[in-house]
């Protein structure tokens, strides 16, 4: 039982992380119905600038937040350069306009900063907390609060704000929104931005845990696409229920199998969910094949 | 001059939507544009409210020029449209369907409209808590009339209103658009029904394969027997 706990624990600290994930894909394939497999590349910015901005001399929590903005500008940039004047291309010319953008943001990662690990100091120290025989590191508590928080945030801005329902209302309905008068590029400009954020501080979260380098968001982004297939394309309550799936069937595969298996997981359910359900379990529609 | 449009086409890539459109809407008139499928009518409101660009002409609303201007920002000029299809937030609240509709205006402004509003359609405040795509097709019309309304138009560009309505339905509707009138809303009807929408109409003009080939007063294109013959089945 112990193991079962300790496999537990460490499926719902990484499915956390990829749920914050998913959310930056379910909020920009709502404003334009696009996947951004850029994604990725948020976390590794999230991660690699905070490293890059501390070493520079800047107290850590001021780094985060730096890093978080450069993630915020790298976003809106690639909505600005990459996807506004692509107007009217296919939704394959714009996913391999986003491959692009996450090839360059990586390429100049490996130039700009370097090419080897590095890892940030948890928030609060390493004294793990003893649970049913299972430790349970106080980083992953703050990833869980911070998880929560942000879903609560996110919650509040979309079914209570004018704002938020405007940008659902996009989503819904992108013509009906324009004749009400919603600006529909700038929800899909917001999008990104909030993406950006949610990316970098998964990306600022999980460092202490798992080592970051300048490719980490490959695997990371395709973990959080995958979260949000399970959970539903678009649903935000699927993107936090898709990011504890993967991350507890990946745990737990891993820790019962092998870890060989750990990424396969991800890949399995991606593919059993896009042929089987495709819509996952809390979305509205299928996705369009692409 | 509310509306002014000279020499206006559009067009789907290659395909020419609108040619050489001429058309004006004056000051709380209503105007009727009808037309056969196809003919262009949707086209036409969707270059008005900016969703579809123009290729060539002009689009002046109250002299200004708006034939570049961002369809946000005709909303705020004083342009809404109840589009064709109805066009519900379907899973959102009937209630936040109004609120969308207010976007453009000032917070303090939006609480008292929906309340005139509900005065006006009491069915939409009985329902106001319910998705919009569970309502009926005449109460979804009714929403995407009061939803445009919620803008405070100028302008009310309606687009086939009674479409797929039973006849009860459609008299309402065109009761409400009387109604509207009357109140001095200044209105651009698109009907294939040419019959209702030119009865209630100052004016109309008849569009055919992308230009306009009459126009005239309303009871005038009632009267005329091209019209008859083609588009009131007489
Ligand atoms: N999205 C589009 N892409 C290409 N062609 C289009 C598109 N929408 C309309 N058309 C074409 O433009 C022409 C005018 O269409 P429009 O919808 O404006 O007609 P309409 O008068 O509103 O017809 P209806 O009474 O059926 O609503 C038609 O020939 C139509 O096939
Ligand atoms: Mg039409």
């Amino acid at each position: 039982m112990t193991e079962f706990f300790q496999f537990l624990f460490s499926g719902l600290t990484v499915g956390a992380i990829y749920a914050l994930i998913a959310l930056g894909f379910s909020l920009i394939y709502n404003a334009s119905h696009l996947i951004n497999f850029a994604q990725g590349e948020f976390v590794m910015i999230g991660g690699m600038a905070t490293v890059f901005f501390a070493a520079a001399g800047i107290e850590l929590p001021l780094a985060a937040v730096l890093a978080v903005l450069l993630a915020v500008v790298v976003a809106v940039a690639i909505e600005r350069l990459g996807i506004a004047p692509a107007k009217g291309t296919s939704a394959v010319g714009l996913i391999i306009i986003t491959i692009g953008a996450a090839i360059l943001i990586r390429g100049l990662a490996g130039i700009v900063w370097d090419r080897n690990f590095h890892s940030l100091p948890p928030i609060s120290g390493e004294e793990p907390l003893v649970i049913m025989g299972a430790t349970l590191l106080p980083q992953s508590l703050w990833i869980f609060g911070v998880t929560a928080v942000i879903a609560l945030l996110l919650w509040f801005f979309f079914a209570k704000t004018l704002w938020g329902k405007a940008m659902m209302a996009t989503a819904y309905n992108p013509l009906a929104a324009q004749l009400v008068g919603i600006d529909t590029r700038k929800v899909v400009l917001v999008s990104f931005a909030l993406a950006g954020a949610l990316g970098a501080l998964a990306g600022v979260l999980i460092t202490p845990l798992a080592p970051t380098h300048f490719q980490v968001g490959v695997m990371l982004g395709l973990k959080g696409f995958a979260a949000a297939i399970v959970g539903g394309l678009g649903s935000g309550l699927g993107a936090i229920v898709g990011g504890l799936v993967i991350g507890i069937a990946e745990a737990m595969a891993a820790g019962y199998l092998s870890s060989a298996y750990k990424d396969a997981v991800a890949f399995v359910i991606i593919l059993l969910f896009l042929v089987l359900w495709p819509s996952g379990l809390f979305g509205l529609r299928g996705i369009e094949r692409v | 001059m509310l509306l002014e449009i000279a020499g206006l086409a559009s067009h789907y890539g290659r395909i020419r939507a609108l040619d050489a459109i001429d058309l004006t809407v004056g000051d709380s008139e209503l105007v009727t544009i009808v037309g056969a499928n196809g003919a262009g009518k949707t086209t036409l409101l969707r270059t008005i409210s900016g969703v579809q660009p123009a290729s060539h002409g002009v689009i002046r609303f109250r002299g200004e020029d708006i034939t570049r201007t961002t369809p946000a920002r005709r909303v705020r000029l004083g342009i809404s449209q109840v589009p064709q299809g109805r066009q519900m937030f379907a899973p959102m609240s009937v209630e936040d369907n109004l609120l969308l509709g207010a976007f453009t205006r000032p917070r303090h402004e939006i609480e008292p409209e929906l309340e005139k509003l509900y005065g006006l359609f009491p069915r939409l405040k009985e329902r106001r808590r319910q998705p919009a795509g569970t309502l009926s097709g005449g109460e979804q019309q009714m929403l995407a009339i009061a939803r445009a309304l919620m803008a405070k138009p100028d302008l009310l560009l309606m687009d086939e209103p009674s479409m797929g309505l039973a006849p009860r339905i459609v008299e309402r509707i065109f009761d409400t658009i009387r109604e509207l009138r009357a109140t001095g809303v200044t209105i651009l009807l698109v009907e294939q029904n040419a019959f209702a929408g030119l009865s209630v109409a100052d004016r109309g003009y008849v569009l055919e394969s992308g230009r306009i080939v009459l126009e005239g007063r309303a009871a005038e294109l009632l009267a005329d027997e091209r019209v008859k013959a083609a588009y009131l089945g007489l």
